[in-house]
Formats: structure tokens, sequence, C-alpha cells
């Protein structure tokens, strides 16, 4: 028996040692010669981002404040997250804010795109305008929006009163704070979306659009039935992109509100920061961050799954 | 006639659509260039009979702030350049060893809240006695630049032709050399994308500074937030700031709009 399994492993060893020298004389492309291109940048990678996720995942079992010895706690952390009232708060406050600045983005963003499929004079310029606010430094621009918020002598009441409507506090009062945050999150993030589903538009070919003018359809037509379903990959990708970035949105926040007034517009993130910097409890701080990456984690896996079903019910509509 | 009315309403579409962008980075100029009257005034003056200089002179005058711009020059600088000098050859030698599964933990880094490293490398910072120093941001702000450029270097060297490395092999050249003389002039195009990116989001970051910087190692964008917080009333100083902050990276969108869009959306749709 024994000598049987030796035998085996022998044999297995030399047919696997002749493998590896037939394929070295054969293929001077071994892979593994590689390496040394990429191990300084695994080591970085493993100092920068592995060392904290692992850091994260130990702390948020200790009871820890900066300052003091951590004491081991085992999963008191992420019992207390229940009850505690803030962070139940700030997870419905992440939600909202997130359902807002992805749906709106990715409508305005496709009728952007739709507009920027067609050819026009300095369209490359325009692009490049459009794309402004996205690659703008986000403080910079949440200090203008601060201002323009302003209830008195801001631009924007300003502006809602050329069209006869009332004021509005905007980021001043609880019920308007976070969608006027939404507002800015939209305008900033439509021309990422747009760049998105250009790509797709422009990947369509034109015999579809040619045919379907030939037979008098209208333009929402054209677009309900030959563009929408080809650009609608490129709209997941552009929803999923946008879902991550905007469950982590933190510099717009907390340079027009700080979560306020009061915590009415405190998100997950806003939350963890004031945890963690402010009351420098970062034990639960980390409890916090490994919470918040299993909700970001569920999200992207619950959008994963509402594309999968409706390729299932387009495949089942046109059976 | 119909075709006109398109036109029309197309052209009506498009400055709908482009003029929130437009028009808000003209009110803040013209918020930088007014004096406080002209900036308190109601109904809101768009375009000021006289233009006041001073806003942008307090600023580039004031404590500091040159200070601020070279942190901000040397943290984005330190950590773009140490991210390229890494970041090209991983990504070299991940797109030859078809290793693109193990960029998984760039994507799963992406989505990682920025905070969640602040933590740590506090804590580490803290520990080996960094804090006030540059240091601690120029290290963490390869969180940011190195998987930029991985991730974008990958899409690039995947898409290079192997046939003329192949023949350089064969003619005895060392890996290191092929690299060198064969992949990355070809890749120059690719290099200069990721460089970019990883400039803009270097500058452009803010949560890391608020946490790890101190009154002398701020960055442009953590000082810019500080200045709300001291002197909130006049708002033409402010604008001019963050005018001034954020100009570089305007000036670069419009210029490098074209290797923008291929770096964003080569990342997006792969």
């Amino acid at each position: 028996m024994s000598e049987l399994t030796a035998g085996k492993a022998v044999a297995k060893t030399t047919a696997t040692v002749a493998a590896e020298t037939a394929t070295a004389k054969k293929n001077e492309w071994r892979p593994i010669s590689y390496w040394p291109f990429v191990i300084p940048a695994m080591i970085v990678v493993m100092a920068v981002i592995i060392f904290p996720w692992v850091y994260t995942i130990w702390m948020s079992l200790h009871e820890w404040k900066v300052g003091q010895a951590p004491t081991f706690v085992g999963f008191a952390n992420y019992l207390r997250l229940p009850s505690d009232a803030r962070f139940v708060e700030s997870v419905g406050h992440t939600l909202v804010y997130t359902a807002l600045s992805v749906a709106l983005p990715l409508i305005l963003g496709t009728l952007a795109a739709v507009i920027f499929n067609n050819k026009f004079p300095l369209r490359g310029f325009f692009r490049g305008l459009f794309i402004l606010p996205m690659m703008a430094t986000p403080v910079a621009i949440a200090l203008v929006w601060t201002m323009m918020f302003h209830p008195q002598l801001g631009v924007l009441n300003y502006l809602l009163s050329l069209f006869g409507l009332p004021p509005s506090l905007w980021v001043f009062h609880p019920a308007t704070a976070i969608p006027s945050l939404v507002l800015v999150e939209t305008w900033q993030w439509t021309p990422l979306v747009m760049l998105i589903v250009l790509g797709g538009l422009s990947a369509i070919p034109t015999e579809p659009y040619e045919s379907a003018q030939i037979d008098g359809a209208t333009p929402w037509q054209t677009f309900r039935y030959i563009s929408l379903p080809m650009i609608m990959p490129f709209l997941f990708i552009a929803a999923m992109i946008r879902m991550i970035d905007a469950v982590k949105s933190f510099d717009i926040i907390f340079a027009i509100t700080q979560g306020g007034p009061g915590s009415a517009s405190e998100t997950i993130n806003l939350y963890l920061y004031s945890v963690a910097f402010v009351y420098y409890d970062v034990g639960y701080a980390s409890a916090i961050v490994v919470v918040f990456f299993a909700l970001i984690v569920a999200l992207a896996g619950a959008l994963l799954h509402l594309r999968q079903r409706t390729h299932w019910n387009e495949a089942g509509g046109s059976a | 006639m119909r075709d006109f009315l398109n036109k029309l309403g197309l052209t009506f579409a498009f400055i709908v659509i482009v003029s929130p962008a437009v028009l808000f980075f003209l009110w803040m100029l013209s918020l930088s260039l007014k004096f406080e009257i002209d900036n308190a005034s109601y109904p809101p003056v768009f375009i000021p009979e006289r233009i006041n200089w001073g806003n942008y002179a307090a600023v580039i005058e004031s404590k500091r702030f040159m200070t601020y711009f070279f942190n901000t020059l040397i943290v984005t600088g330190s950590a773009t350049l140490f991210a390229l000098v890494i970041g090209v050859p991983a990504g070299y030698g991940i797109a030859r060893m078809r290793a693109r599964k193990s960029a998984i933990v760039i994507l799963i880094a992406r989505i990682t809240p920025g905070l969640s490293y602040l933590i740590p490398l506090f804590l580490l910072f803290q520990w080996l006695g960094l804090l006030g120093t540059l240091w601690p941001q120029i290290i963490i702000h390869l969180v940011v630049t190195v998987p930029i450029v991985i991730w974008i270097m990958i899409g690039y060297f995947e898409t290079t032709p192997m046939e003329l490395e192949e023949s350089a092999i064969i003619d005895g050249a060392t890996r290191w050399q092929v690299f060198r003389h064969v992949a990355l002039p070809i890749a120059r195009s690719g290099i200069a994308v990721a460089f970019i990116l990883s400039v803009i989001f270097s500058w452009n970051n803010f949560v890391f500074g608020i946490v790890l910087a101190g009154r002398e190692t701020r960055t442009l964008p953590v000082a810019v937030y500080n200045m709300i917080s001291f002197d909130q009333l006049s708002w033409g100083p402010l604008a001019a700031a963050a005018l001034i902050v954020t100009l570089p990276v305007l000036l670069l969108t419009m210029f490098a709009q074209r290797q923008i869009v291929a770096g964003l959306t080569a990342g997006a749709v792969k």
C-alpha cells in the first residue's frame, strides 16, 4: 500500500518535472519569471491596503480608546451596533442618500449621453466642460455650494424666485438637508454616468437606427427599443460604480453640513469619522468599518441579483 | 423644416444639460472677483462693475498659503511618482502572467471606504512618531494612487502586442530589458493616463488630510476647509481660495480630457 503510494508519488514527480522542463524548453514565456516586476507593488499593497484590513478586524474585537490599552471583548462592539440609535439612523440616511444619488445621475447621465452622442461642433471641448464637476476638488466645490445654499444671500433661492417658487432652507433644515446634498452629488457625478453610457451608445451599429427611421419610429421608440436594451450592461456598471461611491460619500457631506443640522444628514461614513477621530473609540469604529464594508458588498450583491433577474425576464418575454 | 426643429430641440436640450456645470464655475469666478458689497447684495450681481483682484492677493499673501501649496505638491508628486515606479512594472507583470484575478485586491480596495485605512494607519503613524511630518500623508495617498496606476497599466499592457517582446527575448534580451526598451515605450500613452488620474485624485483628496495634517503639514484642500470655519463671512477670498485650489485640476481636465475619459471608462467598462 505504502509502496504503491510512494511509487505513485515518484511517478508523479518525474512526470511534473518532465512536463516542466518541456514547457521551459518549448516556451520561454514562463510566467513565473515576472514575479520581480510585481513584488515591490505587492509589498506596498500589503503594507498600506491589506495590513489595515486585517488590523481593522483585530481592533474590532477589542475595547480600545486611543491612549489606553486594548482589551479583548469578542463581538461586544458588534452587539453594541443595533442598540446604537445614532448608528441605526445613519444607516437609514445612507440608504436614502444612496438610492437618490444612484437614480438621479443615472437618468440625467443617460439623457446627457444621448445628447452627446450626436455630432456637433466643439464636441470634445464641451465634453471637457461637462466633466469638470466630477474632476474638480470636492472641498472647493462644496464651499461654493454652501454659499449658493445660503437662505438669504444664496443664488439658488434667487433662481427659485425667478420661477416664482418659495425660498428653501436647503442644507439648513433637517427635511431638506439630504435632498440638497443629493443635488450636489447629482451635479457632480452625472458626467461619469454620461461617459460610461456614451461608451455604450457609440458602440451600437447604425443599421438598427436606419431601419427604425424607415419604419417611421419616433425618437422615444428608437431610444426605448434600440438604444436602451443595448446600453443596459453599461447602465448596470454605472449604477454599480455610482452606488459604491455614493455609499462612501464623505467630502461633500463633511464640508457642507458635517452631518447636520443636528444629525439629519449623518451617513455611516460621517458617524464613523466622529467615532474614530472625535471620540477616538477605535475599537468600536473598526466594528462600524467591518459592518459598513459588509453593507457595501451586500448592496453590490443585490444589484447583481437584480441584473440577473431582469436578464431572465427579458429572455422570458421574448420567448 | 422638421430637420431644423430637431436641431433646435437638440440645441435646447444641450444647453439645459451643460449649463449647470458651466454656470457653476462662472458663478465661482464671479464670487471670487467681487467686493463684499456685491457678494452680499440681493438680487445677486453676476457681472460686477468693479473687479476686486484683492481677493486673490489676500489668499496668496496669506500666512502659510505657499507652505500649503508646496505641501500639496510634495504629497501629490511623491505619491504619484512612487506609484508609477512600482505600479507600472506591477501592471506589466500581472498582464504578462495573465494573473488578472490577483487584481481583485484592487477592486476590493476600490470598494473600501477611505476612512477604514485611516484608523489603522493613523495608529501606526502615531506609534512610529511620524505625525507632524508629511510622511503619513505621502504614504496614505498610496492607497489612492497605487491601485489607479496598477489598474490602468494592466489594461494597457494586456492590449499591447506581444510579437516584439517575443522576438526581443529570442534575441537574448533579459526580461527587464524587454520591459524597459520594448514594452515601456509602447505603453507611454497609458502611463500618461495613469499619471494624470493619479495626480488628480491625490490632489483632490481631503479625508486623509483632515486627520493626518497638522498646522504646518496641511494640503490645500484641508487649508481651504479650515478657512470656512474661520472667516465664514467674507465670500470673496473664500471663493478665490477655492478656485485657486481646484484650478490646476480644471486646467488639466480641459487639456487632457481625452486621456481622462479613456482612463475613467477603461476602468469602468472592463
